[in-house]
């Protein structure tokens, strides 16, 4: 396992790297909208408490209030369609004619029906994750090898059971890698539902000061929310390390 | 313990797109804590015979009846053991040994102390908290015995249960399984592909016809369980009459453990036709 040392370690490393080609970048190309990292991380610094901290609530809250709820009803509903063929004849269908509709398509109409502001963003995102979870998490019940269930089954376990004791916990590494992948598309989306719907957030907060041309500012909330993105993606690592940790062992 | 009476029993599965015939009225009687080891070619049915004695698949004829009464699922002191162990990789080794006790909604207390029991007894009282990847293919299969042991089994159906493990492991195994019997006296049916395994561990060995499966004969094995048994003569005879009677069955090509004393034989029945 790779201690927390070593991991801080890796971000600074990286950090470095990223923070050089960003200067690199923005010697060559010597444009106003790319200021290097100097200005933007001195506003970042000189505006996080006042500016920056209350924007990244907004967003930290809504992003993660979102991934809950997109994943707390994805996991059962697609474990329970890749078990049982009766449920996914009837569903199966109505996942696969939706899941690759762009789902950003409906921010307007979630605006119409939720209203501008938080729950329109938190149904979007929601929607989005809940989707790429559920199509992972139904393949992932598929694939459980049968042994495992008749083994349980021989012991006398009921439907439930079996779910509690193979379904459930054989699928968890494969939704683990889906919700990885979705917090990344999360956090788009977020930015871009934010910068269109709304008064608040980091989104908001970029394209605020991009319309004012304020472009050191642009990049401390570009910054801010790269960093929170960094600690979604860390919040499910530990979870994951919590949840699976069987599939450390024997490596 | 229990006895088994199997009755005329016939198994079909609907497969994906055709109906196959597995068991075609198979009779069988064990007596109270009696082992019996089944043997017979690849595909005969001789899973399907366990999984409808463990009350997982259903008769379409015939009847199965386990201690007096008729199997219709999965019993309380039934205990099935599989080639792959049917551990599951994301619980320890004693929440493994425990599920059965779990699943039938034992106190906490009450099964970790049965499972840690039934674990000492099978040599891994030492590695409660590991993990199943982390231990060697013999101590999986130690861990499949221990989760019979601890529910208290009093019908073990085992299919295959070695085959996966190298020849020494496979002995040091097979020894052990007898060891218990010698305990407990359990009833048994155990499904092999060695016919050294099959009289070792068999009071009567079955062999069975290629599907649908049905009894082709059953081999008395008198002197399963003395002490020495596999180095005697009386061994190696048996061994040499089953390799004969499976030869017949035309199962060899599937059998292992296969000696080329049995090739030989059908290889020079062919020549002098
Ligand atoms: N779930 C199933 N659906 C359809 N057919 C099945 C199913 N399970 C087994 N069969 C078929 O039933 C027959 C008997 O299978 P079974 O697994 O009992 O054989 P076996 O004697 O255990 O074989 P092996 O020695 O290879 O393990 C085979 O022809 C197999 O293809
Ligand atoms: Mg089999």
């Amino acid at each position: 396992m790779i201690s927390t040392g070593r991991k801080i370690l890796g971000y600074v490393a990286a950090s470095a790297v990223l923070l050089v080609g960003w200067q690199l970048l923005a010697m060559l190309i010597a444009s106003p909208a790319l200021p290097g990292p100097a200005p933007a991380l001195t506003d970042f610094v000189r505006l996080f408490v006042p500016a920056l901290l209350p924007q990244l609530g907004y967003s930290a809250w809504r992003v993660l209030a979102s991934v809950a709820i997109g994943t707390l009803l994805a996991v059962p509903l697609g474990l329970v369609l890749g078990r049982s063929p009766r449920a996914d004849a009837v569903f199966a269908p109505l996942v696969f004619l939706s899941y690759p509709v762009p789902k950003a398509v409906f921010l307007p109409v979630l605006l119409v029906l939720l209203g501008i502001g938080n729950t329109s963003i938190i149904a979007l995102i929601a929607l989005i994750v809940f989707f790429q979870i559920l199509v992972t998490a139904r393949d992932a019940a598929r694939q459980i090898p049968s042994g495992s269930v008749t083994s349980v089954r021989s012991l006398g376990a009921d439907r439930w059971q079996v779910f509690r004791h193979v379904v459930l916990p054989a699928s968890m590494p494969d939704v683990f890698t889906a919700l990885r992948i979705s917090s990344g598309t999360a956090i788009a989306v977020l930015f871009f539902s934010e910068s269109t719907a709304g008064q608040t957030g980091l989104g908001w907060y970029i394209y605020d000061a991009w319309g004012r041309i304020a472009y050191s500012e642009m990049f401390a909330g570009i910054v801010a929310m790269a960093l929170l993105g960094v600690v979604l993606y860390e919040l499910i690592e530990s979870a994951e390390r919590r949840v699976c940790r069987w599939t450390r062992a024997g490596r | 313990m229990v006895h088994v009476h199997i009755t005329d029993a016939s198994v079909t599965y609907q497969g994906v797109d055709r109906r196959v015939h597995a068991l075609d009225g198979v009779t069988l009687d064990l007596a109270e804590g009696e082992p019996v080891s089944v043997i017979g070619p690849s595909g005969c049915g001789k899973s399907t015979l366990l999984f409808a004695l463990a009350g997982l698949v259903p008769l379409d004829g015939g009847s199965m009846d386990v201690g007096g009464e008729q199997v219709a699922g999965p019993r309380l002191r039934t205990s099935l053991i599989l080639q792959d162990f049917g551990l599951l990789p994301w619980k320890t080794v004693l929440a493994n040994a425990a599920l059965g006790l779990q699943v039938r909604r034992h106190p906490r207390a009450e099964r970790e102390r049965d499972a840690i029991a039934a674990l000492e007894r099978v040599g891994l009282g030492d590695f409660l908290h590991t993990y199943p990847s982390e231990l060697s293919g013999g101590m999986r299969q130690r861990l499949a015995l221990a989760r019979a042991l601890a529910l208290d089994a009093d019908l073990l159906l085992m299919d295959e249960p070695l085959s996966a493990l190298d020849a020494l492991t496979r002995e040091d195994l097979q020894g052990l399984l007898l060891e218990l019997w010698h305990q407990r006296k359990h009833t048994a049916v155990l499904v092999t592909h060695s016919i050294e395994e099959a009289v070792f561990l068999g009071r009567r060995i079955v062999v069975m016809t290629p599907r649908p499966g049905r009894v082709a004969s059953i081999v008395d094995n008198p002197d399963f369980g003395t002490a020495g048994y596999r180095d005697t003569e009386a061994f190696y005879e048996r061994c040499a009459a089953l390799r004969r009677l499976l030869a017949d069955e035309g199962a060899l090509h599937v059998a292992d453990g296969l000696t080329g004393e049995a090739e030989t034989d059908v290889a020079s029945e062919a020549v002098r036709r």
